[in-house]
C-alpha cells in the first residue's frame, strides 16, 4: 500500500479523545505497538489510531489477582509490575520485548507457551471498555474474577483485529508465578513419535507449564513449583516419555521460553501466520508446509502452529482450506489477515453490523 | 403472528403426539425452573430427538413468529428457563449423546442435553474429567451450562464453562445453522464461542458442543479450619492468596449453614465454630506436598481455633459433604429461600458479610452464607415463608439490597447463576444505558423478532411471574441441592 493513500495518524491520549477520533473520522484502524502489523497495514484509506499514548495501569491489587490498565499499556510494563508481586499473566503474551501492548494482544488473540496450562488471553480477560463504530463508549464484563452478567463482550473482542471496536481499558485476571521452573528437552526420533508422546502426556497427570514441539520431533517440557521437587519430577517425566533428555534448571532455564514466540521471519518477504491446529491435523499440515518451503513451530501443547510462509498469501489460503484449517497473518507483506476456513462467518457478519454498522473500522 | 392452532398443526407434522405436549397435564412440569417463584404456562412443549427436529422447531417458530425457550433440565436459579406465555418450550433432554471422546486430544463432543457428570463419567476411564462442577451437576445439562456459563467450586484455578467450551454448532433464532470455534484450544478471528457462552438462551439453540477435558489430578490435599469469626476465615483466604498459593477450591460457610449441614448430614464439623474454611490443593504429588506444608503453616497462624487435615479420600469427601449439602440443609430451616449469587472483590468479603448481617438483623430476615471465597462469589441464602403475605417481596427486596451492596463494593450481580428473570432490574445498576443498548443491538442482529427466550436478561422485558411456594420438586426428593 502506498502510504500516501492513508489519512494522517491520530494519537489520542485520553479515552475521550479516542471517542472523539472515532466519531469525527470516517475510517480508522486502531494500532497498538505495531508488532503484529498485518492487522493494520492492509487497509488503505483508514487513518491509524495510535493508542501508545493511552498507557498506564489504573488499578492493581495483588490480593485480588486482577488489574485494570489502559489498552495502550506495553506488556513489558505490565509484566514488570506484576513480577514485583510474584504474579504474571499465565498465557505468556508474546512480542512483549518488541513493544506489544495489552490492546494489541487482545485484538489479535495471541498467547504464548504458558497457554497450555491454564488457558489463553481469552481465559484471562475479565472486562473492558471499548469504543464502538458508532462512537459509543461501552463497558463489558466486570472487574472481579468471576462474573456472569450480560453478554461476554470481553471474549468477543479477543481476535477482533480492530474490526469491531477500539479497546481503551482492559481488566485481567492474573496468577501467582511458580517460584521456580525446570525444563526438559527431549529429542524424539520423528514428528510422529513426538505427537504420540504428546497424546500420552495429555492423558497423564503431569502439570506442564509449557509443552512445545519442533517439526523434527523435539519436545520442550516445562515444570513449575518448588525447586526441591524438580529432580524427582523430571525423572518421572523421562520415564513416562521413555526417553532421556537435556535438563535445564536455575539461571538460563527461561531463555528458551522467553525467546520461543514468535518464529523469527523476514517480515519484508515472509508472512508470519498463526494456525490453530490439533494433534490429528499436524502430520498432514506439516508435510504440506514443508513441501512449500515454510518454516514451522508448534506451541501450546500442539494447539497452535506458527508458520513462516515465503510465498503468496493466496497459496497458503488454499492450503489451509484444503486442510479445513484457518490462519491469521501477524506480520509480513500487506494482506487480509484471515486466511483459510474461518468458522462462523454468518454469525460474525451480524456482530459486525451491530457494533460497526457504518464500516468505520476495516472489514474482516 | 399466525394463529396458535396453525402453528401447532405445523409442529404436529414434525413431532409425533407423544413428543408434542399441549395438554394441561403435559405442560405442568415445564412451567417453572429452579427458581420456583416464577411460573408461566407455555403454548406447547416439543421434545426433539435429533438436531434436525430442533432446527425444524426453531424455523417454524420463526415462520410463525412464536417465541421459544430452549430447556435443559430446568434447574436455572434465576428464572432463565421459565416459559414464555404463548410460546414454545424446546426440551432437549433426549439429545443426550456423547458423540465423540478423544483422549489423546482431550476433547469430548456432546449433544446439548448431555448431563454434566455424564461427561466426566465417560472420560474417567481415560483418567480425564470435565472441570466445571456446578453442584447441580448430576442433573443439569451441558446446554444449560452453556446458556448460563455455569461455574462451581473450582472456578478460580480452572475458570467457568466458557473456559472449557472449544466449539459450538448452533441454530440461530431465524433458523440459520452456524459452527464456531473448533477442536483446537486456539482460534482466529473474534471469539464467537466466547460470546455465545452465557447468552442466557437469547441466541437460539445449541446443537453440539466441543468440550475440553482435563487430566485428573494425581492427588488432592484438603484441610478444614474452624474460626470464631467469619472475618478471620476471610482474612485467612487473603493470606493464602498473598502467599502465592493457587488452591483448586476455597470455600467458607457461616454458623447457620454449618449447623444446618451438621443436622442434615452429620459431617462432624467442629461444634460452635462461627465459620468454617475448606481449602483444597490438587495436582502432582510432589508439587502439592510442598505447597500443602506452606498452606498448613499459614492456616495455623491465621487464628483458627481448630485445623483438620483430611487423612484420606473418605475424610476429604466428608469435608465436602457438609459443604455440598449446605444449601438444601439450610432449606430445612425454612419453607422457602432465595439464593443470591453476587460477587465482591475477595478483599471485601469481610465487609460484605458484616453488611449482610446488619441487613438481616435490621429486617428480621434470617440469612445463611455459603460462598466460593476464592473468587469472592457469595451465596447468601435468604429464608422466608411464602405463605406469609408479603414475605417473598421482603426477601426479594433484601436480595436486591445485597446485589447493590456487591456492586457498591466493585463486584457483580451474578457470578454463575445468570440474570434470567430474577436479576433483570439490577442490570441497570451494573451497566449504563449505552452498554445495554449495544447488547440489545447484538441481540437483535441475531434475533430480529426477539423470539429466543424473549423477556429474559434485559431490564425492559415483560414479566411473567406467579408466585409459588416450596422447594424444587427434585430438591424435595433430595436429588439436588442449591449451591
Ligand atoms: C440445586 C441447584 C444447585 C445449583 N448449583 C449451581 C452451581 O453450583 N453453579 C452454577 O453455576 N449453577 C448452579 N445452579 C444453577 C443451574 O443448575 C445452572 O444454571 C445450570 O447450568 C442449568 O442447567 P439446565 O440444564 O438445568 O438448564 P436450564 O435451566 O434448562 O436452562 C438454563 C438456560 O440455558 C438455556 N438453555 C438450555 N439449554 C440450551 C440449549 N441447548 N441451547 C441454548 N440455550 C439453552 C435456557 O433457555 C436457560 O436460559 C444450581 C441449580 C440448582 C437447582
Amino acid at each position: 500500500m502506498n502510504p500516501a493513500d492513508s489519512p494522517p495518524a491520530l494519537e489520542p491520549r485520553t479515552v475521550e479523545e479516542v471517542v472523539e477520533a472515532v466519531r469525527s473520522c470516517p475510517q480508522v484502524v486502531p494500532v497498538g505497538g505495531g508488532t503484529k502489523s498485518a492487522a493494520t497495514t492492509g487497509v488503505a484509506g483508514f487513518a491509524p489510531l495510535r493508542l501508545g499514548g493511552l498507557a498506564g495501569i489504573l488499578e492493581y491489587d495483588p490480593a485480588e489477582y486482577t488489574f485494570t490498565a489502559l489498552a495502550g499499556t506495553p506488556l513489558r510494563a505490565v509484566a514488570a509490575e506484576l513480577a514485583r508481586h510474584g504474579q504474571y499473566l499465565p498465557f505468556d503474551p508474546p512480542f512483549g520485548a518488541a513493544g506489544a501492548t495489552l490492546g494489541g494482544t487482545v485484538a489479535t488473540g495471541v498467547s504464548g507457551p504458558g497457554r497450555q496450562r491454564y488457558g489463553g488471553v481469552r481465559d484471562f480477560i475479565l472486562g473492558l471498555r471499548f469504543v464502538s463504530g458508532l462512537g459509543e463508549l461501552v463497558r463489558g464484563g466486570g472487574k472481579v474474577v468471576k462474573n456472569a452478567a450480560g453478554f461476554d463482550l470481553p471474549k468477543l473482542m479477543v481476535g477482533s483485529l480492530g474490526r469491531l471496536g477500539v479497546m481503551v481499558e482492559l481488566t485481567f485476571k492474573v496468577f501467582p508465578e511458580p517460584r521456580a521452573y525446570a525444563t526438559l528437552r527431549a529429542d524424539l526420533p520423528s514428528l510422529d513419535a513426538a505427537l504420540i508422546a504428546i497424546g500420552r502426556l495429555n492423558g497423564s497427570p503431569f502439570d506442564l507449564e509449557g509443552l512445545e514441539l519442533d517439526p523434527a520431533g523435539t519436545l520442550w517440557l516445562r515444570l513449575g513449583g518448588a525447586a526441591g521437587t524438580f529432580d524427582d519430577r523430571l525423572d518421572q517425566l523421562e520415564r513416562h516419555l521413555g526417553a532421556s533428555g537435556q535438563r535445564f534448571t536455575g539461571e538460563g532455564e527461561g531463555a528458551f521460553w522467553s525467546g520461543r514466540v514468535p518464529l523469527a521471519t523476514d517480515a519484508s518477504r515472509d508472512l508470519l501466520v498463526k494456525v490453530p491446529v490439533t494433534l490429528a491435523a499436524i502430520p498432514g499440515l506439516d508435510a504440506a508446509l514443508a513441501a512449500a518451503g515454510a518454516t514451522r513451530q508448534y506451541g501450546a501443547g500442539a494447539h497452535v502452529a506458527w508458520v513462516g510462509w515465503p510465498r503468496p498469501a493466496e497459496e497458503l489460503d488454499r492450503l489451509l482450506q484444503t486442510h479445513g484449517l484457518a490462519g491469521m497473518v501477524l506480520t509480513g507483506p500487506a494482506v487480509q489477515p484471515l486466511l483459510g476456513r474461518v468458522r462462523g462467518e454468518g454469525f460474525r457478519r451480524r456482530i459486525k453490523a451491530a457494533l460497526d454498522p457504518a464500516g468505520r473500522f476495516p472489514s474482516f | 403472528m399466525s394463529s396458535p392452532s396453525t402453528f401447532l398443526a405445523a409442529l404436529a407434522r414434525v413431532f409425533p403426539a407423544n413428543r408434542l405436549l399441549d395438554s394441561e397435564a403435559g405442560l405442568a412440569p415445564f412451567e417453572s425452573d429452579g427458581l420456583t417463584a416464577f411460573s408461566t404456562k407455555p403454548l406447547a412443549v416439543v421434545i426433539p430427538e435429533t438436531r434436525d427436529e430442533v432446527i425444524a422447531a426453531v424455523r417454524l417458530c420463526h415462520a410463525h413468529a412464536i417465541p421459544f425457550v430452549a430447556r435443559g433440565s430446568g434447574t436455572s436459579l434465576s428464572g432463565g428457563s421459565v416459559p414464555i406465555a404463548g410460546g414454545l418450550v424446546i426440551a432437549l433432554n433426549r439429545l443426550n449423546r456423547i458423540l465423540r471422546l478423544d483422549p489423546a486430544q482431550r476433547i469430548a463432543v456432546v449433544e446439548p442435553g448431555t448431563i454434566n457428570t455424564a461427561v466426566s463419567r465417560a472420560a474417567a476411564r481415560h483418567r480425564l474429567y470435565y472441570a466445571p462442577d456446578p453442584s447441580s451437576q448430576q442433573i443439569c445439562t451441558i446446554g444449560g451450562n452453556v446458556g448460563f456459563n455455569a461455574g462451581g467450586a473450582h472456578c478460580l484455578k480452572y475458570g467457568m464453562t466458557s473456559n472449557h467450551v472449544l466449539g459450538l454448532t448452533v441454530v440461530l433464532p431465524d433458523g440459520e445453522v452456524v459452527e464456531m470455534g473448533g477442536e483446537s484450544l486456539e482460534n482466529v478471528g473474534p471469539d464467537l464461542t466466547g460470546l455465545y457462552v452465557g447468552h442466557e438462551g437469547l441466541f437460539g439453540v445449541v446443537l453440539e458442543i466441543t468440550l475440553r477435558l482435563l487430566p485428573m489430578p494425581e492427588c488432592y490435599r484438603t484441610l478444614l479450619a474452624a474460626y470464631d469469626r467469619v472475618e478471620d476465615a476471610g482474612e485467612a483466604v487473603a493470606r493464602v492468596v498473598a502467599a502465592g498459593l493457587l488452591p483448586g477450591a476455597m470455600e467458607i460457610m457461616d454458623r447457620l449453614a454449618i449447623e444446618a449441614a451438621e443436622a442434615a448430614v452429620h459431617c462432624g464439623y467442629p461444634a460452635d465454630a462461627n465459620a468454617i474454611l475448606i481449602v483444597e490443593l490438587e495436582g502432582e504429588q510432589r508439587g502439592v506436598a510442598a505447597d500443602f506444608e506452606r498452606l498448613k503453616e499459614l492456616i495455623n497462624a491465621s487464628g483458627a481455633r481448630e485445623v483438620r487435615v483430611a487423612r484420606d479420600n473418605d475424610e476429604r469427601l466428608l469435608f465436602w459433604k457438609g459443604r455440598k449439602s449446605a444449601f438444601s440443609a439450610v432449606g430445612r430451616l425454612s419453607p422457602d429461600f432465595l439464593v443470591q449469587d453476587g460477587v465482591v472483590p475477595r478483599g471485601k468479603l469481610g465487609v460484605a458479610l458484616r453488611e449482610i448481617e446488619a441487613l438481616s438483623r435490621e429486617r428480621g430476615i434470617r440469612v445463611a452464607n455459603v460462598f466460593h471465597a476464592g473468587d469472592g462469589n457469595l451465596h447468601p441464602l435468604i429464608l422466608y415463608n411464602g405463605r406469609e403475605p408479603g414475605a417473598l417481596e421482603r426477601a426479594e427486596a433484601m436480595a436486591g439490597d445485597i446485589l447493590r451492596l456487591c456492586l457498591r463494593l466493585g463486584g457483580s450481580i451474578t457470578g454463575e447463576h445468570g440474570v434470567g428473570l430474577e436479576k433483570r432490574t439490577y442490570m441497570t445498576d451494573m451497566f449504563t444505558p449505552v452498554d445495554l443498548e449495544v447488547m440489545h443491538r447484538i441481540h437483535r442482529a441475531l434475533d430480529p423478532l426477539e423470539l429466543s427466550n424473549r423477556g429474559k436478561m434485559f431490564p425492559d422485558g415483560a414479566a411473567p411471574a406467579l408466585h409459588r411456594h416450596g422447594a424444587h420438586p427434585l430438591e424435595r426428593a433430595g436429588i439436588i441441592s442449591r449451591e
